[in-house]
């Protein structure tokens, strides 16, 4: 059988660069396969994907070398519009990418361009809708849909083409974990119903391999570093080399001391085959768990009190909130988009007024402090940093908060030298803020709330979008700032990020909370996932598997050791 | 939030139209109106313009602000006629009846009230049914109909793009100037005027950024699903047109003819001169 795709030799660099990013790649993809490319940011993995789309060289300026032949034809010569009748790409911002005002507006969009009729059109429309479940919502404008809804749209709008390849870029960067699921079966359904050959660009593997993958290509600086079977994959030692996170069920079984080999088909925990010998390595490890001692309640330091909110058009984001934040916790808010997570975190920021209810910061009520003033207790660090840099040098950045308050310039000198040496970006204090990489904005927004010595920093998905790595330094980053006393709650539907790295979460559906408790209890406790659009963690399942019946202990008890590990490293 | 320049979701007639029928429509309307300075034809057409408003069934509160602002803008361009020529009545309609005497040059004559009541009335005659067009089509629609009546497509897409993402961006700017509050940049009504001007223009450099990555993202988006790629294109919300959208042209073709009409054959120039 011919390749679909070939690369030979194939290499590229932008023109704005010295470096090219792409060096030898080699790589076969034959009709019907199902192959993942995973791999750090920064290894090249986009920019294989947009040169296999052509927005490489014809977007961004840039050299090939060696070939590249998509359904053999050599690439060089078919501009973007060609290669788009053959490749189909869903991009990783499903909301930007939503081009049309209303859903079948958006699906059409390639079908306006190519001047097909407008009944042809309509009728292909409404198919492309039916094949991935979006029918019903023809008339609906993007923001009455979800994060998963939107992709699923966007996927219609290239199957209206029937495109030979589709190509996800990072299809599970934008969404909650159930969507994320569901998202990974409809791709799987597609391939199989539509005979579609499916290239996935992810770092989140455990999540991709929830459905089979026929491949998977490793990448790292520019260079295919393994092109082999997931089986293979997880059994090796490249994973930990690269910072893509294995599934928590192999570290488990890692940590248990059973060797993995793929044999035990462990590319899935639900193909995962375990032995007699290797359960009982697995119960053994669960019950030599150190005993813990529960700490000291801290004082509270935030309290919130019958809070209920609605918003001018009657929607009613919050019902009854009571909770209390004490002293040097590090809390997960979780909850699907909607759930109300937002909605507490601009009361207690001040941004809205509830109609009930109170908030109490170290006891004092907030009624009458203003925005500004609840800023000194409690520091708000927005999603996307670009939305909260106004300054064009770091220094200045860092320091606004002080000198907005006319603090003397000793003290804020001081106090921006503290935040940035916090942060680890005292070497960049003279630097724009312009000439940071993401991750380095990010943490200049911390110090820039940092530098006014909040009590407690609040953070709306401090990690979304990020690869492993970049994940790790954030969320390393936020440890120690939490280990130095400063309370930390976070925004998020990272599973990983509650599990790894919070005491507690709080899980919000609907307005409600539905729980507070250690994340190991909530994501045990499957009445509460199925309700708040979370996932069953593969250690649940793992415990099962072993004939472990309490899930949450066996939970904490993979925390205690993983968070040992990896502080020892 | 408040809504400065957008489509409103109403079931009417009007809003049942094709957007290229109410542009045609609204062009013509804007040409007569634009040329001719007779008050009764400009007061007509604002009373017709009235009950066009009440079919569409757009309320004054939908639209409360544009309406303050042309209001004040109107005011404005009177008042500044009225300083740097208080006289330009008198010039065109060649006769000067004096009411009385302010100071210096200034004096109030009933020609220069005339010529101040045209320009009112135009404003009066015009913007309602821009306001109509806007908030009773949308961008799609706006960007079909700009490509019906002959612009490229790749520009109307562009405009209807930017007026779609208005309401995006004004979302943005509220949660940029809220992230700054909690800085300690104070907005509320406490700072002066000068202050909260300096602060609105902090929030410029956040805002640009994030929308150049939003351009980005969208331009690919599109580039890859063919937009570009021919001369044409097609529009999934094409209609043909109906009774009522050629009633719409008819309308504004007979506002065009009728101040014609009144150019050529009645006032015999562009002005309605009572004072001879």
């Amino acid at each position: 059988m011919e390749p679909i795709i070939s690369f030979k030799n194939f290499g590229f660099k932008y023109t704005v660069q010295k470096e090219p990013t792409l060096y030898d790649i080699d790589l076969d993809i034959y009709p019907g396969q199902k192959v993942l490319i995973a791999g750090p940011s920064g290894c090249g993995k986009s920019t294989l994907v947009s040169c296999l789309n052509g927005l490489a060289p014809f977007s961004y300026d840039g050299e090939y070398t060696g070939s590249l032949t998509i359904g053999g034809k050599e690439a060089r010569d078919s501009d973007i519009f060609t290669r788009s009748k053959v490749i189909g790409t869903v991009l990783q911002d499903s909301d930007a990418q939503f081009v049309g005002l209303t859903v079948a507006e958006d699906i059409a969009f390639a079908l306006e361009n190519d001047e097909v009729p407008v009944d042809e059109m309509k009728q292909r429309v409404d198919t492309s809708a039916r094949l991935v479940d979006v029918q019903g919502h023809l008339s609906h404008a993007p923001h009455e849909l979800s994060g998963g809804q939107k992709q699923r749209v966007s996927l219609a709008g290239v199957l209206v083409d029937d495109v030979d390849v589709l190509l996800f870029d990072e299809p599970l960067a934008n969404l909650d974990p159930a969507a994320g699921e569901a998202a990974i079966e409809l791709i799987d359904r597609i391939a199989k119903e539509q005979n579609k050959t499916v290239i996935i660009i992810e770092h989140r593997l455990e999540d991709v391999l929830h459905c089979h993958m026929d491949r998977v290509v490793l990448m790292e600086e520019g260079r295919i570093l393994a092109d082999t079977t997931p089986e293979e994959l997880l059994c090796g030692r490249l994973l930990q080399t690269t910072g893509i996170r294995e599934p928590l069920y192999i570290t488990a079984l890692k940590y248990a001391g059973v060797a993995v080999d793929p044999s035990m088909r462990p590319a899935h925990i639900e193909t995962l085959a375990l032995s007699d010998a290797d359960k009982e390595k697995v119960r053994a490890w669960f019950e030599t768990a150190p005993k813990t001692e529960k700490a000291e309640p801290a004082e509270p330091l935030l309290e919130v009190k019958d809070l209920t909110f609605r918003y001018a058009n009657g929607f009613e984001a919050l019902k009854d909130i009571s909770l209390t934040l004490r002293k040097g916790e590090m809390t997960a808010i979780a909850g699907r988009n909607g759930a109300g997570k937002s909605t507490l975190c601009k009361l207690v920021c001040g941004f809205e007024h509830q109609q009930e209810g109170s908030i109490f910061l170290k006891g004092i009520d907030t009624a009458d402090l203003s925005i500004k003033e609840r800023a000194e207790h409690v520091g708000y660090v927005m999603q996307n940093p670009n939305q909260m840099i106004s300054k064009v040098f770091i220094k200045d950045e860092v320091g606004l908060g002080l000198v907005l308050r006319e603090r003397p310039q000793e003290e804020v000198d001081a106090a921006v030298d503290a935040a940035l040496a916090t942060c680890s970006l005292s070497p960049f204090v003279e630097w724009p803020v312009s000439a940071l990489s993401y991750g380095q904005k990010k943490r200049v927004t911390i110090a820039s709330i940092l530098s006014l010595k909040p009590d407690m920093i609040l953070l709306d998905e401090p990690t979304a979008g990020q690869d492993f790595r970049r994940y790790t330094e954030i969320m390393e980053f936020l440890e120690e700032l939490n280990r130095s006393g400063v309370t930390v709650v976070l925004i998020t539907h990272d599973m990983h990020l509650m599990l790894e790295y919070c005491d507690r979460s709080l899980v919000f559906s609907e307005g409600r909370l539905l729980a507070d408790d250690s994340p190991a209890a909530v994501l045990s406790d499957p009445a509460l996932i199925e309700k708040a659009s979370l996932k069953k963690t593969s250690l649940y399942t793992l415990a099962g598997l072993c004939g472990i019946d309490d899930a949450k202990a066996f939970t904490e008890r993979f925390i205690r050791c993983d968070r040992k590990a990896r502080r020892g490293l | 939030m408040m809504n400065i320049f957008n489509y409103i979701e109403r079931r009417s007639p009007i809003h049942a139209m094709t957007g290229a029928s109410k542009l045609v429509c609204l062009l013509l309307w804007s040409f007569g109106a634009m040329s001719s300075f007779d008050p009764r034809f400009l007061f007509a057409l604002f009373v017709l313009a009235l009950v066009l408003f009440k079919i569409s069934k757009i309320r004054v509160a939908d639209i409360r602000f544009m309406l303050w602002f042309t209001f004040v803008f109107c005011l404005l361009n009177n008042l500044l006629i009225f300083l740097f020529s208080p006289m330009h009545g008198t010039e065109i309609y060649g006769s000067c009846h004096e009411i009385f005497h302010i100071a210096g040059r200034y004096t109030l004559t009933q020609e220069q009230l005339l010529y101040h009541l045209n320009v009112f009335l135009k404003y009066a005659a015009t913007i309602p049914i821009v306001l109509l067009f806007v908030t009773t089509t949308d961008p799609s629609e706006f960007a079909s109909s700009l490509n019906r009546i002959g612009v490229n497509y790749k520009i109307a897409y562009s405009v209807a793009l930017a007026l779609r993402y208005i309401p995006d961006i004004q979302r943005e700017y509220h949660d940029i100037t809220l992230s700054l509050q909690a800085r300690g940049v104070e907005m509320s009504k406490k700072a002066s005027l000068g202050a909260r001007l300096k602060t609105a223009s902090g929030t410029l450099v956040p805002l640009i950024l994030s929308s150049m990555d939003r351009i980005e993202v969208i331009s690919n988006a599109m580039e890859l699903r063919s937009f570009g790629k021919n001369k044409k294109r097609t529009w999934y919300r094409y209609r043909k047109f109906t009774a009522w959208d050629f009633g719409a042209m008819l309308l504004g073709l007979a506002v065009l003819l009728i101040s014609v009409v009144l150019t050529a054959f009645v006032n015999h120039g562009r002005y309605f001169n009572p004072f001879v």
